[in-house]
């Protein structure tokens, strides 16, 4: 591993863990509404979560180019805030990264929440427990594994993701230039050994990640959330 | 009537099946300053030949490297003359075939007006937050725009400024949305003919940068092919030599 190797590895991993902690914490309400409305709009909102998933990267990625750009509102929101301007920037990354991987976050908690069912709930009412009480103390630790899977899942997935990343980032050393980015760099390039030693870190990486999911998960799916 | 009817029918599928015939596809790898230009070239060659182009554009040095991985392009139009010679030299590409059909020119562009002087001293006044270019290890013109950052002295001071696009097409893009202020781009993508270059921008002398041959050569895949063959020879002709000028490139 060369020193340009450890940056991308670094900065990939830095990205991740940022954009999980910030999944988490917008991921949660909105799985926790969806597991609970009964609005008629659930659906479009549902949608709107899972667009990611049918998407192209590169939609996202020219979408974002263009309104996170001078012109665009995005833009021009950010460059008022003072913050200046997201495209080529790590914190332009994070923005991509949260919208790209929010239904890997968003998905599996709903489905955690919708397990839990309303009788666990009433009776934590019925127990004088206010709606964030019953939320932290029984809805969130009954939630648990599904909460272990988006954080793995929306951590795993950002790791994952290259065609918004190589769209906004502009293959910045040290700032933009991801793993996957540095891999195609290397390939593009015809630098086959350069891009081995991270292709293969890569699939050691996601492999390790998967088997300790499915091993972590084990126990919750043969008993899936009944209330105790 | 109706017999008459049937026959004129007849005659035009026929005919169109003889065109059809004779009509060929070339699949044309190009470098991608040279996109513009050979999509009205590929106009001409059509109307001309009856052959059609099948067009796929990126940085030539990834193109070297699908090629050498067996892509099925018949002819390379590159962005240098070295790309070409080397794939010769590997029995990739046809002996003999290889040909310089344009000088590429090198441009400083801004979408904004009145950013880029005609000296290109914007580049060290430090105004710009990014500046780009394309991946020097896969586009030429990345290479020459390094070489000009040399030449002013502006390597170290530029460095934590550059932002790299895949290929040329990908800097101007990063340009043309604004989110760069300013990026080395080749001047055909700017100098669109009839239309006036919006922005500003540098045309940077030739003595800061090695000359930008660009060269096209036939592969192997496309050895028995007319069709590819014609392309090249129609590169060469004189509606193709107008076309190429008009877009700002040498002789």
């Amino acid at each position: 591993m060369t020193a340009a190797d450890w940056s991308a590895i670094v900065l990939t991993a830095e990205l991740a863990a940022v954009s999980t902690l910030l999944l988490l914490l917008l991921g949660t309400p909105i799985a926790w509404w969806l597991a609970r409305t009964r609005s008629r709009l659930k659906p479009v909102w549902a949608s709107l979560v899972a667009m990611p998933l049918v998407l192209p990267p590169t939609v996202l990625g020219f979408y974002l180019l263009v309104l996170m750009g001078p012109l665009g509102p995005v833009g021009q929101l950010t460059q008022s805030l003072g913050v200046g301007r997201l495209p080529f920037t790590f914190a332009g990354l994070v923005v991509a990264s949260v919208l790209y991987s929010m239904p890997f976050v968003v998905q599996p908690l709903q489905q955690a929440f919708e397990a839990i069912g309303e009788r666990v709930l009433e009776a934590a009412a019925t127990l004088r427990a206010g709606a964030w009480d019953r939320f932290f103390t029984v809805a969130l630790p009954l939630a648990r594994p599904g909460l272990l899977t988006a954080s793995v899942l929306g951590f795993a997935h950002t790791v994952g993701e290259f065609g918004v990343v190589l769209m906004i980032g502009g293959n910045i050393p040290g700032t933009t230039r991801v793993l996957s980015v540095a891999i195609y760099d290397h390939v593009e390039a015809s630098e086959f050994a350069d891009a081995h030693r991270l292709a293969a870190f890569m699939v050691a990486f996601a492999l390790l990640v998967l088997v300790t999911l499915y091993v972590l998960n084990r126990p919750a799916r043969d008993d899936p959330g009944t209330a105790r | 009537m109706k017999c008459c009817f049937q026959q004129i029918l007849m005659g035009a599928a026929l005919g169109l099946a003889t065109l059809l015939a004779q009509a060929d596809e070339v699949s044309v790898a190009v470098a991608a300053n040279f996109t513009g230009p050979l999509a009205r070239i590929g106009e001409g060659f059509a109307s001309a030949t009856g052959h059609v182009l099948k067009v796929s554009s990126g940085a030539t040095g990834k193109f070297y490297s699908q090629i050498a991985a067996g892509a099925p392009f018949q002819v390379l139009i590159a962005a240098d003359d070295e790309t070409p010679k080397k794939l010769i030299a590997e029995g990739l590409a046809v002996t003999g075939t290889n040909f310089t059909y344009a000088i590429g020119k090198l441009v400083l562009w801004s979408a904004q007006p009145g950013f880029v002087d005609d000296q290109g001293a914007v580049l060290a006044s430090g105004k710009f937050a990014h500046l780009v270019i394309a991946n020097p290890k896969l586009a030429p013109y990345g290479q020459a725009a390094v070489e000009v950052l040399k030449a002013r002295g502006l390597v170290n001071a530029v460095t934590p400024k550059l932002v790299t696009g895949e290929s040329i097409a990908q800097a101007y893009q990063f340009v043309a949305t604004g989110n760069a202020e300013l990026g080395f781009v080749a001047l055909s993508q700017v100098a669109v003919p009839g239309k006036p270059v919006s922005g500003s921008s540098w045309l940077v002398p030739q003595s800061l940068y090695g000359e930008i041959r660009q060269e096209a050569v036939l592969l192997k895949a496309g050895e028995n092919s007319p069709a590819a063959a014609a392309l090249l020879a129609y590169l060469k002709s004189a509606p193709a030599r107008s076309v190429i000028q008009s877009f700002g490139y040498g002789p």
